[in-house]
């Protein structure tokens, strides 16, 4: 007699791991979250088999989403083949069945840490962005009842002092990600720690982004066609990183979001950071059949 | 000579500001009990009265920090209408913002102490709407130096600063915006002697380059004396004698105010 | 000739509270003040000279009576007119001259003179421009004049003090002892100007410890010693007629 005669198999207690009024309860706050852009709704946020920080509040969402047909992509900075990555994709096919997969063009739903991928995203895509300080004001206002009152009031005069005190002390604006932005005119929101170049991707975007912060218990989001303006002065017009002229040593792809290698010698090389766009690029320079994505970045310049 | 007006003013018809029945309780103690107060444009108003005597309270109402149990509060400025107790917190700060500035004793209730000096003028314009940063920065610079604060330290936060300078960049913060009204809570209190004379001295110069209408609150006498075209007295939150400055110090009438003159070394 | 000042039955005492006593200053006092006329207040030490000087001015407050002014806006009670009125009056129709000068620290003695112009509505530079002129009447030596008077003597700050209170022409000026202590050329400087403005029509009310030397500007003199004749009476009795006065 062995223990496993005595037990039945495994199955899963619920479907996508989260239980019915869980993921009822996200989906009514995603649902709130869609009617106000870029307005911070608090949920109870759930306990997953993974460490608060981690991507807890983006993996709630792609679990609520989630079905059998669902096809998934994770990435973390730009890449899915990271630990990070690799796990929660895994854990997200595990408790679903769902297909996975590394092209952005193939995905349903993708979650993502840091990066928006350089494909174009369309109407059919979810994108869903792991945060871990939802509140924009919190640099400028510590006392986070005052916070909620002054988005309440659209109070975000000091949002532009926290600029104006950036380019007072290093003479030019210094926020390279989380870059605080307007939704739809009304809630200013940090569009998660994507970096600079990747905030204008959300303006008018044909997908719904998501974002979720599972530690702080809240969930925004920027439905699709909806203004996101990164908040610049007048006179200081918004910059995005300088990467236009670079180009990625391994795949020869120019002018996008690269990562930089420092070198021995002291110098460095540059390579993409949305590492599948890289892969496709170089397979299809090797002759494979590979679509290449429109990308919303054309020869370092975005395309409006 | 026999057409004799009443008391009633001939020179200036209508004040500023009125305060008018303000009563205040916190739990059991009464603040301020049926206080009416009315400032005249360009004039300074001075509040006396010991700790406790409800003359914080007061200006935190004219700053609408604070709402009375009873009692109404007007400002006669074109664009602005009916009792301001009854606005909501949005008109409300928007008041607050472009039309009344405020010195407080304690500059960490007035500052951002670690954000630049010009930064916390700034944030008076951003508050307001100004999205230019190079206007932003001059117009910051300009108020800075008509409160007398040292240029060359503009972006020096003010934490790093003697309490003299801090009060220079909250005056600098509160008359950006042209305010017409300009509280100060006991502006100068805590500082060395002669950096509070220093302090009242730039006061001076700004009422009087500006014309700007000042009511300041003061447990020293002396600043009172030096700063205030009129004075009211308060004591356990009512306003028991007002006059013009010097005859308060000279005749006062009250048996209190008689005693709060005498006391003064 | 027109009557600036009508002073009808003005009581004054003082309360004081801690000692539970009245104190009585002047009592029941009628006079009246022409455009142009000196009117000197004589009395023994505490007949109350000066108390009726800042009565007038309102640094103290009546207990009866009435001050009729005519002031540029028609008569207005100064007993009864409303602080602000007393205020602006101040500013530009009602003058006052001590010995006493109110220094402000880090403000120059020219600024200082200057400041009555600027409040009427001079420009920066022109009140400046007076207020020199002034203090060089007065004697004071241009080095001080960007100084800050509170570093100056009694004397020169005095001066200084002269010359911000007689800056500004005024309908009435009262004079508290201005000549106490003052050297010759200030002096004869102060005379001068009081002399120049009474023939522009200023009334002056003046208290002097040696009323010789504007012997010459005198029209009146009340005497406020007690158990003096009542105030009409003074008026008829004790004047000093100078020629060419009414």
């Amino acid at each position: 007699m062995s223990l496993k005669t005595l037990t039945r198999d495994w199955e899963p207690m619920s479907y996508g791991f989260l239980d019915a009024s869980a993921k009822r309860e996200l989906r009514r706050k995603m649902l709130k979250a869609v009617a106000v852009p870029g307005c911070q709704m608090p949920y109870a946020s759930r306990e997953v088999p993974m460490a608060r920080g981690w991507g807890t509040g983006g993996l709630q969402v792609s679990l609520t989403l989630i079905n059998p047909k669902t096809c998934v992509k994770v990435i973390d900075q730009g890449a899915d083949d990271s630990v990070n990555a690799a796990s929660i994709r895994s854990f997200l096919a595990k408790v679903s069945g769902a297909p996975t997969t590394l092209d952005t063009l193939k995905a349903d739903l993708i979650q993502s840490r840091h990066r928006i991928p350089e494909e174009v995203l369309r109407e059919d895509q979810v994108l869903v962005l792991q945060v871990p300080n939802p509140e924009p004001l919190r640099s400028v206002q510590p006392n986070m009842s005052i916070a909620r009152q002054m988005h309440a009031d659209a109070d975000y005069g000091r949002m532009w002092l926290q600029l104006y005190e950036q380019i007072v002390r290093s003479g030019r604006i210094m926020q390279g990600a989380s870059y605080p932005s307007m939704v739809n005119g009304r809630h200013v929101m940090t569009p998660s720690p994507i970096p600079r170049w990747d905030v204008p991707k959300l303006n008018m975007a044909k997908h719904l982004t998501i974002l979720s912060a599972g530690r702080e218990k809240r969930i925004f989001a920027v439905p699709p066609y909806t203004r996101v303006e990164p908040l610049v002065f007048d006179d200081v017009p918004y910059k995005v990183e300088d990467h236009a002229k670079l180009t990625c040593n391994r795949s020869g792809a120019r002018g996008f979001f690269m990562n930089e290698i420092p070198q021995e010698d002291g110098s460095s090389t540059h390579e993409i950071s949305d590492s599948e766009y890289g892969v496709k690029a170089i397979r299809r320079t090797e002759g494979d059949d590979i679509v290449l994505g429109d990308t919303w970045y054309k020869n370092g310049e975005m395309s409006s | 000579m026999t057409i004799v007006l009443d008391a009633p003013r001939i020179v200036i018809t209508r004040p500023l500001m009125t305060l008018k029945n303000v009563s205040k309780s916190y739990g059991a103690v009464q603040a301020v009990r049926d206080a009416s107060v009315e400032v005249f444009p360009g004039e300074v108003m001075g509040i006396v009265g010991e700790s406790g005597s409800g003359k914080s309270t007061l200006l935190r109402m004219m700053n609408l920090e604070d709402t009375p149990d009873t009692g109404s509060y007007t400002l006669d400025l074109p664009d602005v209408q009916g009792n301001l107790f009854e606005l909501d917190r949005f008109a409300r700060r928007m008041l607050c913002a472009t039309k009344i500035g405020i010195v407080y004793q304690n500059p960490h209730l007035g500052l951002l102490m670690n954000h630049s000096s010009s930064g916390n003028v700034a944030e008076r314009l951003l508050v307001a709407g100004e999205r230019r940063f190079l206007v932003l920065r001059d117009k910051a610079q300009i108020a800075l130096e008509a409160s007398e604060f040292p240029l060359e330290r503009l972006d020096a936060p003010p934490i790093e600063l003697s309490g003299g300078m801090q009060q220079r960049v909250q005056l600098a913060k509160a008359i950006a915006l042209e305010p017409a009204l300009l509280l100060l809570d006991e502006p100068t209190t805590g500082l060395d002697v002669s950096v509070q004379a220093l302090v009242l001295d730039t006061l001076k110069r700004l009422q009087q380059d500006r014309q700007i209408t000042m009511v300041i609150v003061s447990h020293d006498l002396g600043v009172i004396r030096t700063m205030a075209d009129r004075v009211i007295v308060m004591r356990r939150g009512v306003v028991v004698e007002s006059g013009l400055a010097d005859q308060i110090f000279q005749d006062p009438q009250h048996p209190y105010t008689q005693q709060l003159v005498h006391a003064k070394l | 000739m027109t009557l600036v000042l009508d002073v009808q039955s003005l009581t004054k005492g003082f309360t004081m509270h801690h000692l539970n006593t009245q104190m009585a200053a002047f009592d029941d006092i009628s006079f009246g003040l022409h455009a142009g006329e000196f009117l000197l207040l004589k009395g023994t030490n505490g007949a109350g000279k000066s108390t009726l000087l800042r009565t007038l001015y309102r640094s103290y407050l009546a207990q009866s009576g009435a001050v009729l002014f005519q002031s540029s806006h028609g008569v207005i009670d100064l007993i009864r007119a409303a602080d602000v009125d007393i205020t602006h009056l101040r500013r530009t129709e009602i003058g006052f001259v001590t010995q006493f000068l109110v220094a402000r620290p880090r403000v120059s003695a020219q600024a200082l003179v200057a400041e009555p112009l600027r409040q009427a509505g001079h420009s920066a530079e022109a009140a400046l421009d007076e207020a020199r002129r002034w203090l060089s009447a007065f004697g004071v030596k241009e080095e001080l004049w960007r100084a800050y008077p509170t570093t100056f003597s009694g004397g020169e700050q005095q001066k200084v003090n002269l010359a911000r209170a007689l800056i500004l022409p005024q309908k009435l000026l009262l004079l508290d002892e201005p000549t106490a202590s003052l050297d010759v050329q200030a002096r004869t400087a102060l005379v001068a100007r009081l002399a120049e403005l009474k023939s522009q029509g200023t009334a002056m009310i003046g208290v002097f410890h040696h009323p010789d030397d504007v012997s010459h500007l005198i029209d009146r003199v009340i005497d406020l010693t007690p158990n003096a004749s009542n105030p009409e009476d003074r008026e008829d009795v004790a004047y000093e007629c100078k020629t060419g006065a009414a």
